[in-house]
């Protein structure tokens, strides 16, 4: 299998501060690929280390097979859709979605061909003769979107592409990026503060925190068995229970993870292989498809619990906060959680 | 319910809060009333004085008694056109184009340069930089450039230490062009246009560059385009306006001169000095109220030239 994007121990330091520290990763070809994490934890700068925009201090960028460091981004294979879409206001849509063939010397007649279907492909055919001004925010997405994959390049590179459009449009695309991927077969690197989206559209995930990737694994891993505290908690909700406790509980000094959802209202007697605490519920909160019950545990620590709500008319009057509870979870659904960044995978 | 609920009737106000409520109602008196006084000044002293000063172009100069007459005719206008008018006419409108032109092509890199790589002090360093000269006075600094540019001048001196005498002797040999000395040439006189408005080239183009977002630029080279092809494609069409609002600066400033063309260059009159020269030591009012007309009709041509192609879409 080749390689679309290779960091072998990528560094990125602005000043002081180290954006991006020490990085590697391997993104398959073909794959859709997100980087995932707050804000100011590196994965826009690694897109752009990749786009060629920032240029590493340390390191090396392979772009299939390629060292890309020193390459100027009009250089490399790779089309970025950026974060405020960046459409040339002076142009008219077709000439924007054209202006990767035009610098590149393509004759007009193929140019204009080529723009139309790149603008067919995202179900924007008529629009060519309109400027981005008079285009919403999620046809200029899309328009952006066609002007980046009108080139062919082998590897597709999202800023937060979803990240101004309001959330049904968000799905809609969400769910359009992942077919058109798909039908392309190309290299997706995407880049995302939202959890959801990436679990949701990826191949695989890599979680970044302060410069670091915590972890790199398929949504499902990730959301199953985190790596770190920090994959536990970033990556859907999640009981990070540290400290005397963890150990009283599993054995082990390391702080683990328990998903609310793995938690349940003790019922019968103990099976073997399950595990049991005792509370006080302090809050409940109705959240629709579920119902997110918090315990205060003796030590202080808080754990959740949450119960889909699959009755009809499911009432939760059973339970009045200030009441102690016992609950329940199979050991199995724990997961032991390092605190330090790994940084290799 | 009596805890929450603090029931106190409006007070009655005083004057000047009835009025403020009452500016409030009516946003459009309020409007107004800011408005009024600066439209009162412009409409009143500044555009009235000014067709006060054209309609005089249609009263009658007696060029034997000195004596203006309000009878109505067109004679001033089409006085215009006589060949002597007429050259002082083509003179300064060259001028001015060639004024504007090279100050677009020295003004734009530093404009540039500030606009996308200088912040906080340094450009405010360059912001002084570019606005000190225009502390000074004017004329001071027309008087130093004919200083500068004599013969035997700094200019001078450094060209021949150059060893590029010869070059400058060519130059100056062009008609249109030269002149007997670089103070007394066509191009001295340019050289000082320019400096004096480069000023007014400089920070519109400065501003039109700022607000250029820096992902268009990276767009335009993640979509494969060379730095020069960006600076075609994408830099110099956005900055169109800021490059179309400096001209109109550098171009109508340079129309209505009167200064510079006295000071240096070789003799001829500008439009500015034209006018300036018929109310003054002529006394002709109405042939000066004429050649007034030429600077503002020229303007409008040249805006409505920019407008055609396209400058101020972006605005």
């Amino acid at each position: 299998m080749t390689l679309a994007v290779q960091f072998t121990q990528v560094s990125r330091q602005f000043g002081d501060v180290k954006a991006v520290d020490r990085v590697s990763i391997d993104i398959q070809d073909g794959e859709f690929f997100s980087m995932l994490g707050p804000s100011g934890s590196g994965k826009t700068t690694c897109l752009r280390l990749i786009a060629g925009f920032e240029q590493p201090s340390a390191g090396s960028i392979r772009i299939h097979g390629e060292e890309a460091t020193g390459l100027a981004p009009y250089q490399r294979d790779v089309n970025t859709v950026f974060q405020d879409y960046a459409l040339f206001p002076h142009m008219n849509v077709r000439d924007n979605v054209a202006y990767g063939l035009k610098v590149k010397g393509v004759a007009k007649a193929e140019r204009i061909q080529r723009a139309n279907e790149a603008l067919e492909m995202v179900a924007l055919g008529g629009y060519g003769e309109r400027k981005p001004v008079q285009l919403s925010g999620g046809q200029r997405q899309r328009v952006a979107l066609a002007r980046a994959l009108v080139n062919r390049p082998r590897v597709l590179l999202l800023d937060e592409p979803l990240g101004a459009l309001d959330l049904k449009l968000r799905e809609q695309m969400q769910g359009e990026l992942k077919k058109l991927q798909r039908q392309l077969g190309i290299t997706f690197i995407f880049v995302t503060h939202d959890q959801t989206e990436a679990l949701s559209m990826s191949d695989r995930v890599a979680v970044f925190n302060k410069g670091r990737i915590e972890q790199v694994d398929t949504p499902r891993n990730l959301y199953m068995k985190p790596a770190t505290t920090f994959v536990a908690e970033f990556v859907g909700t999640s009981n990070v229970i540290r400290g005397e406790l963890a150990r009283e509980l599993s054995g082990y000094p390391q702080p683990f993870s328990i998903r609310p959802e793995h938690v349940r209202f003790a019922d019968g007697p103990l099976a073997s292989g399950e595990i049991e605490v005792h509370g006080l519920l302090h809050d409940i909160q109705y959240q629709g498809s579920a119902t997110r019950y918090e315990l205060k545990l003796a030590n202080g620590q808080t754990l959740n619990l949450s119960q889909a709500n699959t009755q009809w008319l499911d009432n939760t009057t059973q339970h009045q906060t200030g009441q102690p509870l016992s609950v329940r979870w199979a050991r199995e659904a724990m997961v032991t959680l390092h605190d330090t960044v790994s940084g290799e995978v | 319910m009596n805890t929450l609920a603090i029931t106190r009737t409006p007070a009655p106000g005083s004057p000047l809060r009835r009025f403020s409520n009452l500016l409030y109602r009516r946003p459009n008196l309020y409007l107004s009333m800011l408005l009024v006084p600066p439209l009162l000044w412009f409409g009143a002293i500044y555009l009235g004085s000014l067709l006060t000063l054209l309609w005089q172009g249609f009263y009658t100069f007696d060029d034997f008694t000195m004596a203006v007459t309000p009878d109505l005719t067109l004679a001033n206008f089409t006085a215009l056109f006589q060949p002597s008018n007429f050259d002082i006419i083509v003179r300064t409108l060259s001028m001015a184009i060639a004024v504007s032109i090279a100050s677009a092509i020295v003004a734009f890199p530093i404009a540039y340069y500030m606009a996308r790589y200088t912040r906080g002090k340094t450009k405010a360093f360059f912001y002084i930089a570019v606005m000190l000269p225009m502390w000074a006075s004017y004329i001071v600094k027309a008087y130093a450039w004919t200083l500068l540019l004599a013969k035997g001048g700094v200019a001078q001196w450094f060209v021949q230490h150059l060893g590029l005498g010869p070059v400058l002797q060519f130059v100056l040999g062009i008609p249109g062009v030269g002149g007997s000395t670089l103070s007394t040439s066509h191009l001295g006189r340019f050289l000082v246009f320019v400096y004096i408005w480069l000023p007014f080239m400089i920070l519109p183009i400065q501003a039109s560059l700022e607000r250029l977002p820096p992902s268009l630029l990276q767009a335009s080279a993640d979509l494969g385009a060379r730095p020069r092809q960006t600076l075609m494609q994408v830099i110099l069409p956005l900055s169109v306006p800021g490059i179309a609002a400096g001209s109109i600066f550098t171009f109508s400033l340079t129309l209505g001169d009167f200064i510079v063309p006295q000071l240096v260059g070789p003799p001829g009159y500008f439009v500015g000095s034209m006018v300036y020269a018929q109310q003054g030591a002529i006394g002709n009012m109405p042939m000066a109220a004429a050649f007034t007309l030429v600077p503002i009709v020229l303007i409008a041509i040249y805006l409505s030239i920019v407008k055609r192609l396209g400058a101020f879409d972006a605005l």
